[in-house]
């Protein structure tokens, strides 16, 4: 290797209007005994420093998988990306060697995870799971390690950090690990944090905890967060803007705001019309008829014609390009005027 | 409601023994699960059960179903006692309670056909279909629930997971039961197929006059198709009442700060939603607190919460029952 590790890195600003992340027409592909995978198909999206970006969509729609690209955790084979450039600060990560991705990985963009207790060693004190980010990254001594550690874990309002930081993570509750998850990832004090459904295995209660956290801890340190969920309750409570997806593309990019008031694309219509709401009492549901799409069989033209009300005939013959609405709305579907005027 | 009552459920108490020693068993705690509730349930009417895990609310339904028994109290189904009925008389009562189940993945045996699955309890209950007609039934009900006939000897990894859960309706109403107990019959599905699922209960009910136990921790959904709710705090029912006394006039505290915590989905005056967010994690039900068990949590505890454990009853300025010395209705939900 010519270059030594810091030429590589993305360096501190200086990209002019560059956005912090960007995903540029990402595609990625699972090659398995049954066929090929398209789980992405040509994902675009950006993230500015403070925002939230929510990205919203159902099992299988492709946002996990996206955001494993980003991370550069997607196990390649069978993964394979074929297209597509995934910004960090102008550098795209997809070309950098495999060293200069780990200097990324976990220290500038971090990740949290739905399931905290399997993300934990359960044979590893929390102290020592927390501490390894400093002793690893940062070269510090098991001691010093072990003093941030406990500094992270009051950030993160563990009530007596000093007590529990030898504890065990079957020790803490469901809240409480997620905490320390979120405690390992802003260790490093990251650009951007990807949270992949950090609430969805929690109750309601400790939901609210959480979100109030990761809300504190964007605020305090100017992180872009990007918040992967299904809950479109959750996204309305804390996003800038959402980008809706589904059969592995963005169907509908826009700010909250326009989208709960008037979404563009027969399925996020579709969506906030089925779900029952706590603060109102509803007539019978909307129901989308049928089913997500078959990953493996994917449907000609666009992925939700076969359960869209809005359907033509060229929406089986040709997929939507993203059409501009406005300088930040975008719908993928070829009928979104009509869409926009019916809601 | 005028209806009548087809299941009383009265102090129904549910420990888990909690021992130690291996030969030598020595009990040395219980684990208060379900710890006094009581309520009735009206024909063809749903009553939802909401609250956080560990609550007690699926012990509870197991109890109902008696799949457990209790440790005391009494549940009674048309008048007759389940809870401690035995043999035959256990059996012809179970045919009027069917359960459906959370997870439409693990529930349905993957080496059973769909015809032997929503057809098994006729091999128990011979009585409700003759051999000859069984196939024939079985299909109506695959039809009932919104499924193809014709896909009665497919396997249960042939159909997504909506279509499994209606597989276990199908199950459930298989013996014309007049209670269905749902235990989180949505939360493992996706968000468009929820609604799928929650409106096929409704026309069911309304078709057939089935009576829910409709057990979830989403808010929103038991507020869409429950009649009464009853909020479940460390084995106590601590509020009870229709859908719009407690959603809209709730209160007992617990029941605010839940309610406050369920995000909405229309982000207009998000910031000047109300905000209730509780500390901590509820106690351990081996060790509740003394009089109220909210107490440690509540921001209105006083001495007397210590002491004196509120009952559920109706309280002045209030309409429906709630277990708070400081009871106050207070609508948290909505944005003025």
């Amino acid at each position: 290797m010519a270059k030594t590790k810091n030429d590589l890195l993305p360096s501190e600003g200086g990209f002019g209007n560059e956005p912090l992340l960007a995903v540029d027409n990402l595609h990625v592909e699972f090659h398995t005994r049954a066929g090929v995978v398209k789980a992405v198909n040509g994902v675009s999206y950006s993230l500015s420093a403070g925002e939230t970006l929510a990205v919203l969509g159902e099992s299988g729609s492709g946002k996990s998988v996206t955001a494993q690209a980003i991370m550069g955790i997607l196990d390649m084979p069978p993964a394979v990306i074929p297209k597509g450039e995934v910004r960090f600060r102008g550098t795209d990560l997809l070309r950098l060697s495999e060293d200069a991705r780990t200097q990324v990985r976990g220290q500038r963009i971090a990740m949290i995870f739905q399931d905290a207790l399997s993300s934990l060693n359960p044979v590893f004190t929390v102290g020592w799971q927390i501490s390894e980010m400093f002793r690893v990254h940062r070269g510090m001594s098991k001691r010093d390690a072990m003093k941030k550690a406990v500094e992270l874990m009051e950030r993160v309002r563990i009530p007596a950090a000093k007590q529990r930081v030898n504890d065990y993570p079957h020790q803490f509750s469901g809240g409480m690990r997620q905490r320390i998850m979120i405690a390992m990832a802003i260790a490093l004090d990251p650009e951007v944090l990807i949270a992949d459904e950090p609430t969805t295995a929690l109750d309601v209660t400790v939901q609210a905890q959480i979100m109030e956290l990761l809300a504190d801890l964007q605020r305090e340190s100017n992180m872009g967060l990007i918040l992967i969920t299904h809950d479109l309750g959750v996204v309305a409570d804390v996003a800038d803007k959402i980008a809706v997806m589904y059969g592995g593309r963005i169907v509908e990019n826009a700010p909250v705001h326009d989208i709960y008031k008037a979404p563009a694309h027969p399925y996020t219509k579709g969506l906030l019309e089925s779900i029952p709401r706590v603060d109102l009492k509803g007539q019978e549901l909307y129901a989308i008829k049928g089913l997500p799409p078959n990953l493996l069989d994917m449907p000609s033209g666009c992925a939700f014609n076969p359960r869209c009300p809005y359907r033509q005939d060229n929406c089986v013959t040709d997929v939507p390009p993203l059409h501009e609405i406005s300088g930040v709305r975008s719908s993928a579907c070829h009928y979104w005027r009509e869409v926009l005027d019916g809601s | 409601m005028a209806a009548e009552v087809i299941l009383e459920v009265r102090d129904l108490v549910k420990h888990f023994p909690l021992t130690t020693g291996i030969v030598f068993k020595k009990q040395i705690g219980a684990i208060k699960a379900v710890d006094g509730v009581s309520f009735d349930l009206h024909k063809g009417e749903t009553l939802g059960i909401v609250g956080e895990s560990g609550c007690g609310k699926s012990t509870l339904a197991k109890v109902l179903m008696a799949l457990e028994r209790p440790t005391s109290g009494s549940v009674k189904i048309k008048g007759r006692e389940i809870a401690h009925a035995r043999g035959g008389e256990l059996k012809a009562m179970r045919r009027n309670i069917q359960m459906v189940m959370q997870d439409p993945y693990t529930s349905l045996n993957p080496r059973m056909t769909v015809g032997d699955i929503i057809g098994e309890p006729y091999d128990i209950h011979t009585e409700v279909a003759p051999k000859g007609d069984r196939r024939k039934r079985v299909q109506e009900l695959l039809e009932l629930v919104g499924l193809n006939p014709d896909h009665i000897n497919r396997y249960p990894h042939q159909f997504s997971g909506g279509q499994r859960q209606r597989i276990g309706i199908a199950r459930g109403l298989a013996l014309q039961p007049e209670i269905i107990v749902c235990d989180e019959p949505v939360s493992a599905l996706d968000v468009s197929i929820q609604a799928q699922v929650i409106n096929l209960l409704e026309k069911l009910q309304n078709e057939l006059g089935l009576a829910y136990i409709f057990i979830a921790h989403d808010l929103s959904v038991v507020r869409h198709i429950s009649d009464r709710v009853g909020v479940m705090y460390l084995g106590k029912m601590v509020e009870l009442g229709k859908d719009v006394e407690i959603y809209d006039k709730p209160a007992h505290p617990y029941t605010q700060a839940l309610l406050s915590a369920v995000p909405v989905p229309d982000p207009e005056g998000r910031e000047q939603r109300e905000r209730i967010i509780l500390q901590g994690d509820p106690p351990s039900p081996a060790n509740p607190p003394s009089g109220c068990r909210f107490r440690t949590r509540c921001w209105k505890a006083q001495e007397i919460c210590a002491e004196q454990e509120p009952l559920l009853q109706i309280r002045p300025g209030t309409a429906h029952e709630s277990a708070c010395h400081f009871a106050e209705t207070h609508d948290v939900v909505h944005v003025n």
